[in-house]
């Protein structure tokens, strides 16, 4: 049965009540994964708003167990949850990775390489509000072309986000995807699919920050729906090699009509700042990509 | 782990006859992790710990070892793979030297403020720039404040037997041990080890138990974010600050001197080698001149000893075991007929002496002893140290036996310089 919103299960293991902002995407997304997952899982965690969302000892809105570890470390730790569980006969428990663009893209870039090289047995997600959001937005690895954020102040950053999903493929994963938390049961679905496969499976799902991309706080799904239909962000999945375009991303794919990235910026004080130039840049890198995905897609 | 293990049970009946092999300081140690059953290991090779590695994943492959080896892609994620694991019940073991242990340092802090029972076995080796791979003590001394405790090894038995005491040291107190070797002279140094049988080990060494155990079906959160003032629990319960943790830590490795001879007591018991001891006593008796030293260095101090006997001085030997935590009344005890303390140290806290050297002087003050400390900074990148020249150390620093001189601000150094 396809799950929709009316028979997905009812228990909630991120409870009511958690320290991020309002219009938090990451919250969204993270309660979806944890009912995808039936909270059967163990959870590491490195320093990112998810630490905040864990909440503050000795109280905590996440019903499931975590594991808080350092910002470089996340692969490095979910290796040894794995090692560990095996190692005492425990082997029905979900391993689940969840960092943030920072902790993926950048720090923890060299755990998480090394881990998926090994095929370490757990999935990890990545939520992507594309800079270091926790400690007051500054530039990452997953800034966009001309967001101005705490460390490229004036002139917006001045280079394209790094293709995090295309990094974990070149590791031949058994399974990658990409996902929105606008479409909260596109990701449950591939949480579900991710948690039923062995080795090291990854998820990226694009999370739009309020405060950080400055957009008021209940836009959160109309900027990652916007995200979409413009092509900025492209719901997709490869198992075993082989790609699927999903959800939204597929709808658009059959009607070919795109919104312009213009529409998309124009909703953000990060992109205030931002020159013709780049946003025909952004444009020309958006069309692009979108013609290699659906030159690679073999859904239609 | 077979359930039947008990390790209490029948410790006073003696160990099995003596099994004698030739071995070097890191099949000691790696012969230590597979008689203490380590369920999982992470390493990265640097030199000269590699053969720990080569040694352990051996094991692992060959089924000799029922452990998860992880070959991890750096020091930093090993130390994070033996945390983790250790989280969910596993007893680990990793093993480095110099850049690696340098490059755990983060993950070094978290083992300790976690409570997280791992052992590691440093194989000292020195820090560039420039490059350098050869011994001195810079590496782990650079890792004092982390929160482990630090075991120094004199030769490949205590390597060993270190190994084994670690664990039970570690999972009885709750904190990390490191046992510190000297790369090359102990390392890659062949020597007879007594190497216990497994039958044995297990009984002294029971299997791990967590302080906390993480399963979804009574959720966790470990390491949250914790504040610098208590606070309450949903229940209303006012539970630890930030720094009530940091205290239980440093209160834990206060404590654990006694968890540290009671253990080396029980193996010294068992196997016939006494470790009931903070540090290594040689010829104190009637010493009123004192050489310290750490690690092998303690050993070539013994011929240093030998040689100034024959010159009529009554010097002995303080060989330190423990640096962390340091001994401060057992050694004021000990000391208490030294007049001159020569303190050789195989590391350099820049700008100031010695690490050992700071130790003693910082445990001599407000006691009776009058003892003139002298420091030497010897050894640095695997200089050569003849026990020709700690004693020529020793001849050169009579005169302060003479005068009592206290202050004298900075080491000296056995160079070129």
């Amino acid at each position: 049965m396809k799950v929709n919103a009316v028979n997905l299960t009812e228990t909630e293991y991120v409870l009511p009540g958690n320290r991020t902002c309002p219009g938090c995407a990451l919250t969204l997304a993270y309660r979806h994964i944890l009912k995808a997952l039936d909270g059967q899982v163990i959870v590491t965690v490195p320093a990112s708003c998810l630490t905040v969302l864990h909440g503050m000892y000795p109280i905590t809105s996440v019903n499931v167990p975590c594991v808080n570890t350092p910002f470089a470390s996340t692969g490095a730790s979910a290796t040894g949850l794995v090692a560990g569980l095996r190692a005492t006969g425990r082997k029905e428990i979900t391993v689940l990775a969840m960092a943030g663009d920072g902790g993926t893209h950048d720090i923890g870039i060299q755990s998480l390489s090394g881990a998926a090289e090994r095929q370490e047995d757990f999935i990890y997600i990545c939520y992507d509000n594309e800079g270091y959001m926790n400690t007051g937005n500054q530039r990452s690895g997953s800034t966009p072309l001309g967001a101005i954020t705490g460390t490229t102040p004036i002139l917006g950053k001045r280079q394209n986000p790094k293709d995090i999903a295309a990094i974990m493929e070149a590791h031949c994963l058994p399974y990658i995807a990409t996902s929105n938390s606008s479409y909260p049961l596109d990701l449950y679905e591939k949480v579900r699919k991710a948690k039923e496969i062995k080795g090291t499976r990854f998820i990226h799902v694009f999370a739009p920050c309020a405060p950080g991309w400055q957009f008021p706080y209940s836009d959160t799904i109309k900027i990652g729906q916007l995200a979409v239909e413009t092509g900025l962000v492209v719901l997709y999945e490869v198992e075993n090699g082989i790609f699927r375009l999903t959800s939204a991303s597929e709808s658009l794919a059959r009607k070919g009509n795109l919104k312009p990235v213009r529409e998309y910026l124009a909703k953000q004080g990060r992109f205030k700042n931002i020159a013709e130039e780049q946003i025909s840049q952004l444009q020309d890198w958006v069309n692009t990509r979108w013609e290699c995905y659906i030159d690679r897609a073999t859904n239609f | 782990m077979p359930k039947t293990r008990r390790a209490s049970a029948s410790l006073t009946k003696k160990a099995n006859k003596a099994n004698i092999r030739l071995l070097d300081g890191n099949q000691a140690a790696a012969e230590g992790a597979k008689l203490s059953r380590v369920q999982v290991i992470a390493a990265y090779p640097i030199t000269p710990q590699t053969p720990v590695t080569e040694a352990l994943s051996e094991f692992a492959e060959r089924g000799d070892l029922k452990a998860e080896y992880v070959a991890v892609e750096s020091e930093h994620s090993a130390m994070a793979v033996c945390t983790s694991a250790s989280m969910v019940g596993a007893r680990t073991f990793t093993a480095t030297s110099a850049h690696g242990l340098a490059y755990m340092h983060e993950m070094l802090h978290w083992a300790a403020g976690a409570r997280l029972p791992v052992v590691l076995a440093c194989v000292n080796r020195a820090i560039g720039a420039p490059w350098n791979v050869l011994n001195d003590q810079q590496d782990s001394i650079s890792q004092r404040d982390t929160g482990w405790i630090q075991i120094y090894a004199r030769n490949n038995q205590e390597i060993l037997d270190s190994i084994i005491q670690a664990y039970k040291i570690a999972e009885s107190v709750y904190v990390p041990v490191m046992v510190c070797f000297d790369g090359y002279v102990l390392s890659h140094t062949e020597m007879p080890v007594d190497v216990p049988s497994q039958e044995d080990v297990d009984r002294f060494l029971p299997p791990y138990k967590p302080h906390t155990i993480l399963d979804p079906a009574n959720p966790k959160n470990y390491n949250l974010v914790t504040l610098a003032d208590p606070r309450a629990n949903a229940d209303g319960v006012l539970c630890h600050g930030y720094m009530e943790l940091r205290y239980l830590l440093q209160e834990a490795l206060q404590n654990s001197a006694e968890t540290i001879i009671k253990v080396g007591q029980e193996f010294g018991e068992l196997f016939g080698r006494n470790y009931a001891n903070m540090f290594w006593k040689d010829n104190l008796d009637d010493a009123d001149i004192v050489i310290v030293a750490m690690g092998s260095l303690a050993m070539e101090a013994k011929v240093a000893m030998g040689m100034l006997r024959e010159d009529g001085l009554k010097v002995g030997v303080l060989g330190l075991r423990m640096f962390r935590p340091f001994p401060k009344a057992a050694l004021v005890k000990a000391l208490e007929k030294a007049r001159l303390i020569v303190v050789f140290d195989k590391n350099i806290s820049y700008g100031s002496e010695g690490a050992t050297s700071s130790e003693i002087k910082s445990a001599l003050y407000g006691s009776q002893i009058k003892a003139a400390v002298r420091n030497f900074i010897v050894g640095l990148g695997g200089r050569d140290i003849k026990a020709r020249e700690l004693a020529d150390a020793v001849r050169k620093s009579l005169p302060s036996l003479k005068t009592g001189a206290l202050n004298i601000e900075y080491p000296e150094w056995i160079c070129y310089i």
